[in-house]
Order: C-alpha cells, then structure tokens, then sequence
C-alpha cells in the first residue's frame, strides 16, 4: 500500500475536506527516533483509510518548551501565528503524539483564540479500537510478553488521561506490569518544563536514571511510552544501565503498527 | 451569685475577649498581608463547583486518602477537633454565665435528652482517638524521621512549629479530660448532677472517688480554664504557625484553580503586545494608558495573585509535593514547599517591614533573596507537587511567575534555552533544523 501524506495547503487547494490534521511536531518532525512514531501512526491513518493531513512547513513549535522556561512572549508569538494558520484551514479536528503539543493546543490556545478539538494518539487509537477498526494479527508479536506503561505527566496528572494508552495495550493480549511509581504517582522522565533542552540541575542522579530504576523493578522487557520526549530519556536511561539489548521503549502507535493485520 | 462566681466570670471575659482580640487583630495583619496580592476574577458561574471542591478536599479530606496511614490518623484529630467545638462552646457558654454544663440543661430539659451524653462520649472516643494519633505523629516527626519531615526546609522553626503543635494538642485533651473526670468524680459524691454515663472519663473516675471534693473541683476547673487558656494560645499561636491551614484549607480550596493541571495561565498584557506587533495596520493612536504597565511574572509577593498568597499561608508543610518531586527525588536543590514556605516567609517580612518602618520603606529585598534560579530551573513543570498537595496549594504556579520574571524582566536564562528560544523563533523548531525540512519524513516514507 502506497503512503499518503497529504498536505493540508494541497488538501485545500485541491478543496477537499479532511477528517482530522495530524499535528507531527517538532519531535515527531526531526528527531529520528520519534520520526519513528510518527511513521508508525501514519501507517495505522493509511490503513484504516482515514482522512488526514499534515502542515508540513506551516506548523511550528506550540510554544511549549519556551512557555514553561518563563519566555511567554515567545510562546505567544508562537501560539498566535500557529492558531492564524490553523484557524485558516479551518481546522476542527486536531490529532497528535505528543503529550506536550496535546495540552497546550487544547489548554493554552483556547485563551488565544484557537478552539479546536484536539486529541492525543493514545486515545484516538483508543477510540478505533472501540469502534473495532484496529484489527490485530492473531498471535500477535507481543502476546504474553511483559510491558509496562510509563505516565506522561502531560497526559497523566496534566489533562488524566490514563486509561486510555493503558487501553491500547490491552488489545496486545501483552502481561501489562505497572511500576511502583504509576498514574497519579507516576514519575517524571525529567523532560518538561523545558529540561529536555538544558543540562540538569546539579544534583545526585539523573530523573531518568531513577525511573530507570522503577522500570528495571518492574521486569518488563518493552516499556510504553507515549511521549516522544519520555521515550528518549526513557531509552538513555536504559542505555545508562547497558539493558538497551534486554529492554526495549516503544511508542504505543508502533506497538500497535507492528501487530496490525 | 457568690463572689468566687462572678471573679470567674469577670476572670473569663477578661481571657477570652483579651486572648481573642489579639488574635483577631493577627488575623487581620495576615488578611492585609494576603492582599497585597493582585486582584483576581472569578467567575461565578464556577461557585458550584468551588463549593463542591471545597466540601470534598476540606471538608472531606478526600487528597488526604492517598496515603491512608496519615490520613486515618489526621482525621481522628480533625474529627475530635470539630466536635470537640460543641464542648468548646459549652465552656464559652458557662464561663459568660457561670451556668455549670449548660448545654446539658439545655437538651436536657427538650425531647433531646441523652443527646447530651452521647456527644460528649462521641468526643472522648474521639479525643483518645486523637491522643494517640497525636503520639504516632510526635514518633513519626522525632523518632521514625520520615523522610519529608526531615528536609532541610524543615530544619529549626519549622520543626519546633511541628512539635509544638503536637504538644499544645496533648494539653487540650488532658484538659478535657481533666475536667470530664473531676466533674465525674463530683457526679458520683452528687455534688454536680448527674449527667449519664461518660465512657472514658466515668472509668477513669472511679480512680479518683477517694479525693476530697475540694481537691476534685480543683482538678475539675484546673480541666476547665487549662482547655480553655490552650484554646486562646493556640488561636494566638495559629497565624505564626504552619497549623493555620486548619482554617485557610477551606478558602483555599475554594479559590484554587480548576483548569485541568497542564495549563499554564494565560498572560493578556503580552497578547496585547504580540497582536500590535504583528497587526499590519497598527492602530493609528496609542490605546488609552491603562496606569503603570506592571511587571511580568513574580519578582516579590505582590506580583502574584492574591489567591497565591493565600496558598501560601494555608500551607501547613507536610511535604508531600516535595516528597513526590522529580527534581527533589534526585537530589536537586528545589524543594516545592520550601517554594510555598518562602512567599509565607517573605509576606510575612513585608508586612512587618511596613508595621516598623511604615509603607514607604523598601528592603531592597525580593523572593529571590529566598529562591535560587538553582531551584526553579530544576522544576520538570511534572504536576506532582499540584497533584499531591491535600488542600491543593500550587507550587508549579509560583515557580512559572518566578521563571517568567528571571526570563522576560532580567533576561537571566541559561545559555541552552537561550539556543532553543532561538530555534524556536527562527526555525520554528526547538532544534536548530530547517523549517523546510519539517514534513522530511514523509519523503523516506515514500521512498
């Protein structure tokens, strides 16, 4: 099957009307490992046939990490420009895989005139497999193996989104194993709030070396994430430990991509 | 009336009206203190569900209930401490009178009768209840050393504070009860009516029957006026102390915000200033001035909201944001309550400042004379400090005003966000990629 990924100045050139715009991100845009996920997530919108398209070059950063550094003037900025460019398209229907860009579009843009319908992938693919268009190979390649979910606080405490990616990992027919630290108690990869983008705080150990330690407890061999930045501090912890070979991190769409018919 | 009545009564007056006008006019000191904050809407289209929050997480405890060992033991003392207002006001009550147990001849003599016993056997139950709580909490502060009560935001003041609260709990229970069983003892000699059988205090009695009635009715009133002088100096002690959420909790959680967590509030001024900036055809007249253009984000305490401020003050330092902090957990500098204990801290010195050295003065002091740019560039903005707070105080709030005043009125960021801010503006993208670039995926995709 041929990948589309349409354009949504081509989509609306061409007058046609889409079901949902696939807000990528910059994560999802240029870092290779969540280019993956995003990938991933493309295949499973190709599959079931879904209408879809993408900003390509009109979409920038949602202001996220400059908003949480203190620089609202950037975000702003940022935020205003992305709403013009939406709110051209009209857009109703927002979908995206990452947690970050989730909450803001649908929390901070509202007060700045962006009112969409914004959705984060866990429970978009959440809502397919309710409605039973997600269909898995029997057998599927993670059937009784041990994963356990790792909370964005973005989805989690931020907007209590946690049942849905718990959800999505259900239909794995996996051993899904929660960590000691889980849901409202989850911990923090140590990303956001614009850490992704400076050197820690001097300080005893890494946050991603001590939730390294909760998902090495936990003794599953796949950790779920769906945040494209706590699946890089997850993955770097699990490196810091050299079980890079035993433990995998795993985007919930790929999880699923993979063992889709 | 004898002379010993009417000195009691005059004695009485005297500590309740003395005691409580100074507290009061504290209270009024910590009022002004907490408006000093800015002035904030509210909606009232939102007052159900303010009211509802504030039944369940103040009223209810209901936060409280994730960690259910301190929250069952933190609900026998809140539980006591609520009933035990019904023999507060009884004391009230005699002492402006000098009726003895007056409620009782109230219910007494009404189709209530035996309502009176059941109550106060409710608060005895309830207070041995507290007392031992009250024990396990001093174990638990002194001896166990959990964890959050031994940060080092903890250390001197903050620690006694602690304790002492603790302790001044333990006179009010012996007072009660030091008063339920003398009054008991007296019952039994048919020196006071009877009052139908007092679970604890009427056992503990029966210990006492040998003394003299002289030597009962001493201890009944040393019960007596020892509850109620604790009474005043804790109502006196309340605003210096962490023990002032008994009373802010409820306001607090009232006002504290309800958007979903992850959203940061809105700033209008900028939005203002970024339309103008990118409006093609700015207007051809400056908008009327609206006064002095404030300042953004939180250099001192007026710069937050009052609300905040209230937080603040309702803040009883039980550490469980910090506890479950990232940043803490790692040994980082920041600490989310000691965030919350500096803007008490430092509202509380302004408020002194300008009572000795009048409204004028300037300490040329500000927060960041308590808060390190260490501590609030350490905050992953992760919502568990928000999340676990049991009178839902924000941290994460303070520090993003705290962030915003370093960033946009100092420009004093690191050099890192300073590439990123860069990115940002330039690219579009937090890294330094080409914008063109952005849909490049899609072309492996393809290919």
């Amino acid at each position: 099957m041929s990948t589309q990924v349409p354009l949504m100045s081509e989509m609306a050139a061409a007058g046609k009307d889409v079901e949902i715009l696939f807000w990528v991100g910059c994560a999802g845009s240029f870092d290779q490992r969540a280019q993956l996920v995003t990938k991933a997530f493309v295949k499973i919108l190709n599959k079931l046939e879904i209408s879809f398209a993408i900003l390509g070059e009109e979409e920038s950063c949602t202001g996220d990490p400059a908003r949480r550094a203190g620089n609202e003037f950037l975000f702003q900025m940022m935020a205003i420009q992305n709403i013009e460019v939406l709110n051209m398209y009209e857009v109703k229907k927002i979908v995206t895989a990452c947690p970050h860009c989730f909450n803001t579009l649908k929390n901070e843009y509202p007060p700045l005139g962006g009112n969409f319908e914004v959705i984060h992938h866990s429970t978009y693919l959440q809502t397919l497999i309710d409605e039973g268009k997600i269909k898995l190979k029997g057998g599927g390649a993670y059937k009784g193996k041990k994963i356990t979910y790792h909370d964005s606080c973005y989805l989690g405490r931020a907007n209590n989104i946690y049942e849905a990616p718990r959800k999505v990992l259900e239909l794995l027919d996996a051993e899904l194993v929660e960590m000691k630290r889980c849901k409202t108690k989850g911990l923090c990869c140590g990303a956001g709030g614009a850490q992704m983008f400076k050197e820690e705080e001097e300080g005893g150990i890494r946050v991603n070396q001590e939730r390294t330690k909760d998902v090495l407890e936990s003794k599953a061999k796949i950790v779920a994430a769906a945040c494209p930045f706590c699946n890089t501090m997850l993955t770097d912890g699990i490196k810091g430990e050299e079980k890079q070979d035993e433990i995998k991190v795993k985007d919930i769409a790929e999880l699923i991509e993979e063992s889709m018919l | 009336m004898d002379i010993a009545r009417i000195i009691q009564i005059i004695l009485f007056i005297a500590v309740a009206g003395g005691g409580g006008f100074i507290a009061f006019k504290k209270f009024m000191e910590i009022r002004v203190n907490i408006l000093r904050g800015k002035e904030v809407e509210f909606d009232p289209a939102d007052n159900g569900q303010r009211w509802k929050n504030m039944f369940m997480i103040a009223f209810g405890q209901k936060k409280m209930f994730k960690n259910w060992i301190p929250a069952v033991l933190h609900l026998f003392i809140y539980v006591a401490f609520l009933f035990t207002q019904i023999e507060l006001l009884e004391i009230i009550i005699d002492g402006i009178t000098g009726s003895h147990r007056a409620i009782w001849h109230v219910l007494e003599g009404s189709f209530l009768g035996g309502l009176y016993t059941l109550i106060i056997n409710f608060i005895e139950i309830l207070s041995v209840l507290a007392f031992v709580a009250t024990i396990i909490f001093l174990v638990r502060r002194n001896l166990l050393k959990i964890p959050r009560f031994v940060k080092p935001e903890m250390k001197g003041w903050p620690k006694l504070d602690g304790n002492i609260i603790l302790y001044l709990e333990i006179c009010l229970l012996i007072g009660v009860f030091c008063m339920n069983v003398g009054d008991k003892a007296l019952q039994a000699k048919g020196v006071y009516h009877e009052t139908g059988t007092f679970l604890i205090s009427g056992a503990f009695a029966n210990l006492f029957t040998g003394w003299s009635t002289t030597a009962l009715m001493i201890m009944e009133r040393f019960g007596w006026w020892f509850h109620f002088c604790v009474v005043i100096a804790f109502l006196n002690y309340l605003p210096y102390s962490k023990h002032l959420h008994i009373l802010l909790a409820f306001p607090n959680t009232f006002f504290a915000s309800l958007k979903p967590k992850g959203e940061i509030a809105n700033m209008p001024a900028i939005t203002k200033e970024i339309k103008l900036m990118m409006d093609p055809n700015p207007p051809a007249e400056e908008p009327a001035d609206e006064g002095e253009p404030a300042g953004f984000g939180a250099k001192d305490i007026e710069d937050f909201g009052w609300p905040t401020l209230l937080s603040a003050y309702s803040c009883t330092e039980c550490g469980r944001c910090t506890a479950n902090c990232p940043a803490n957990q790692t040994d980082k500098k920041l600490s989310p309550r000691a965030i919350v204990m500096a803007v008490r801290d430092r509202a509380e010195e302004k408020g002194k400042n300008e009572k000795e050295k009048g409204k004028e003065f300037d300490d040329g002091k500000s927060l960041f004379d308590y808060i390190s740019k260490e501590e609030i560039n350490a905050c992953t903005t992760c919502n568990a400090c928000v999340e676990e707070c049991p009178i839902n105080i924000n941290p994460l709030s303070m520090i993003i005003e705290l962030r915003r005043y370093k960033i946009m009125e100092e420009a004093d960021s690191t050099e890192e966000w300073n590439l990123m801010f860069n990115n940002t503006e330039n690219n579009g993208a937090v890294w330094q990629f080409n914008p063109s670039d952005r849909a490049k995926w899609v072309n492996e995709m393809e290919s």
